[in-house]
């Protein structure tokens, strides 16, 4: 499992790349798939329970909401422990990464994300007896029409 | 901040008031009607509609006291006082002959009233402020004036409207009148009716004025945007307005 | 200028399960934008932010360059005691911020 420093890390480097004159720093499915296996590790991703709920079409990028809900009785012996949140075009893979327990009682958690382009968002799961389930939107992100002149 | 029941009030009043104004022979839509659900959701749920913050930080500037006077906004107008209020300007102040927006209005009240500098355009108190006043005449149907001296004005703002610019030579007209309702790179083009101001818009991630979206508009014909604090941003609105009167006001709007 | 709209219910009965909301104002510049001077504009985003009940952690969640700017965050929490519901904010340039609500359970 990632600790906070890790990822801190991660993301100072991420950073500091696009800064580089590097070709590109962008997150690519593969760039997606490796921060995913960094997660899950060697189990098994199962399909289903996780439920990802993204407008299809997104009128700016800047701003879109999203909420993942998970089936799960939320029980001591039975409850979600981490929600993780992935995208495969914006320059760094990940978007969140949630910890919860039985006190939460729903595994639901809604909030709102950047998307640099259309893409497919992926949220894994992780169970408190170690499975990990997962689901995956595809959203497609136009721009409003007249925007700002930076100057 | 408000309950939940309250807050469920005005959504209901906001949809009472859209059905009654928007009446079968009303062809005029409000942005809001053109967004998709997940952003109307947004702009409904004042817990959760970004531009609330500014509301709040509005709430919360309104009674802290300002100037040589030593006066908050709140020492002259109570609480609850400003209903209506925005959905009547811009309008002509008392011993003047130039109509002046919402924004102008509150630094007028600054300088004059409260005898401190005037707030910066665009700034976060300003805006802040504007949204307070324009949020408690949420769902207020638009009532420009009845004042013949803005007649003018209107006029003024109609013709810029109308008059093609910048180097795509488009006019407002061809795009919020001819077009309306037509898809531009993807997205339905409304028919520019301010009814939600000052709006949160996503492109901005902040709240912002109807001026800045003017400047935007004007951007993105390619034409030279007019100075911030020129007196074509006024004259529009007086028209703009009055093209949108009866509508509910939805402030504070949330756009793409 | 810190600014933060919460809500969650003021009273709830034991056991049930209460959203909480809440809205914070933050640019959450992601490090990746060019300004107008073609420089990158340098990251400032809030990484963490904890919800407590009575001092008990209810919810972590770790923010990356990819939640927008103003965050928003709902969540549930099965309503124990009453007390004090702490939410804490921190990030970038030593951004801090700490908010709380008081819950009747009962």
């Amino acid at each position: 499992m990632q600790s906070p420093l890790d990822r801190r890390a991660f993301l100072a480097g991420a950073a500091l790349l696009t800064v580089l004159p590097l070709a590109s720093a962008r997150a690519t499915p593969e760039a997606m798939a490796a921060a995913i296996k960094e997660v899950v590790g060697a189990g098994t991703i199962r399909d289903g329970r996780v439920k990802l709920d993204l407008p299809p079409l997104v009128e700016n990028g800047n701003t879109v909401p999203l909420t993942v809900s998970v089936e799960s009785p939320m029980t001591p012996a039975d409850h979600v422990k981490a929600i993780h949140v992935f995208n495969e075009k914006n320059p760094q893979p990940h978007v969140f990464s949630a910890r919860l327990g039985p006190h939460n009682g729903k595994a639901v958690i809604a909030t709102r994300i950047k998307l640099a382009d259309s893409q497919k968002i992926i949220a894994i799961v992780e169970t408190s007896s170690g499975e990990f389930w997962s689901a995956s939107a595809d959203v497609i992100v136009t721009l409003a029409a007249c925007i700002e002149d930076v100057t | 901040m408000k309950s939940a029941r309250v807050v469920l009030g005005l959504a209901s009043v906001f949809a009472a008031t859209f059905a009654l104004a928007q009446g079968s022979a009303d062809k005029r839509r409000s942005g809001y009607q053109d967004m998709g659900e997940a952003l109307q959701k947004m702009q409904d749920d004042d817990t959760a509609n970004p531009g609330m913050l500014f509301v709040q930080l509005g709430e919360q500037l309104w009674s802290k006291p300002a100037g040589a006077a030593n006066k908050a906004c709140a020492d002259c107008h109570a609480s609850g006082s400003m209903k209506s209020v925005a959905a009547r300007y811009p309008a002509i102040p008392k011993d003047a002959d130039k109509p002046i927006d919402l924004e102008g209005r509150i630094n007028l009240c600054r300088t004059a009233n409260q005898r401190a500098e005037p707030l910066v355009l665009e700034s976060r108190e300003l805006l802040s402020l504007a949204a307070y006043v324009a949020f408690q005449s949420r769902g207020q149907p638009i009532a420009p004036p009845s004042d013949p001296r803005l007649g003018p004005f209107r006029e003024q703002g109609g013709e810029i409207y109308r008059r093609r610019q910048g180097q795509l030579n488009l006019s407002c007209a061809i795009c919020h009148d001819d077009n309306a309702g037509k898809k531009l790179a993807g997205v339905t083009i409304p028919q520019a009716h301010p009814t939600g101001y000052p709006i949160y818009r996503l492109e901005w991630q902040s709240l912002g004025s109807l001026k800045r979206r003017l400047r935007n508009c004007l951007v993105g014909i390619r034409a030279e945007a007019y100075a911030y604090d020129a007196p074509e941003y006024v004259a529009l609105e007086v028209y703009l307005m009055e093209r949108a009167k009866g509508m509910p006001l939805e402030a504070p709007g949330v756009r793409p | 200028m810190t600014n933060v709209l919460v809500n969650a219910p003021k009273t709830a009965k034991p056991g049930e399960i209460v959203e909480i909301k809440a809205l914070i104002l933050h640019p959450m510049e992601t490090g990746f934008r060019p300004g107008t001077n073609g420089r990158i504009i340098p990251r400032n985003i809030i990484e963490h932010f904890v919800a407590t009940w009575n001092g008990t952690e209810i919810f972590r969640m770790e923010m990356s360059p990819a939640i927008a700017a103003n965050p928003f965050v709902s969540f549930f929490a099965v309503a124990t005691e009453s007390g004090t519901i702490g939410l804490r904010w921190t990030g970038d340039e030593g951004f801090l911020v700490e908010e709380q609500v008081a819950i009747a359970v009962g």
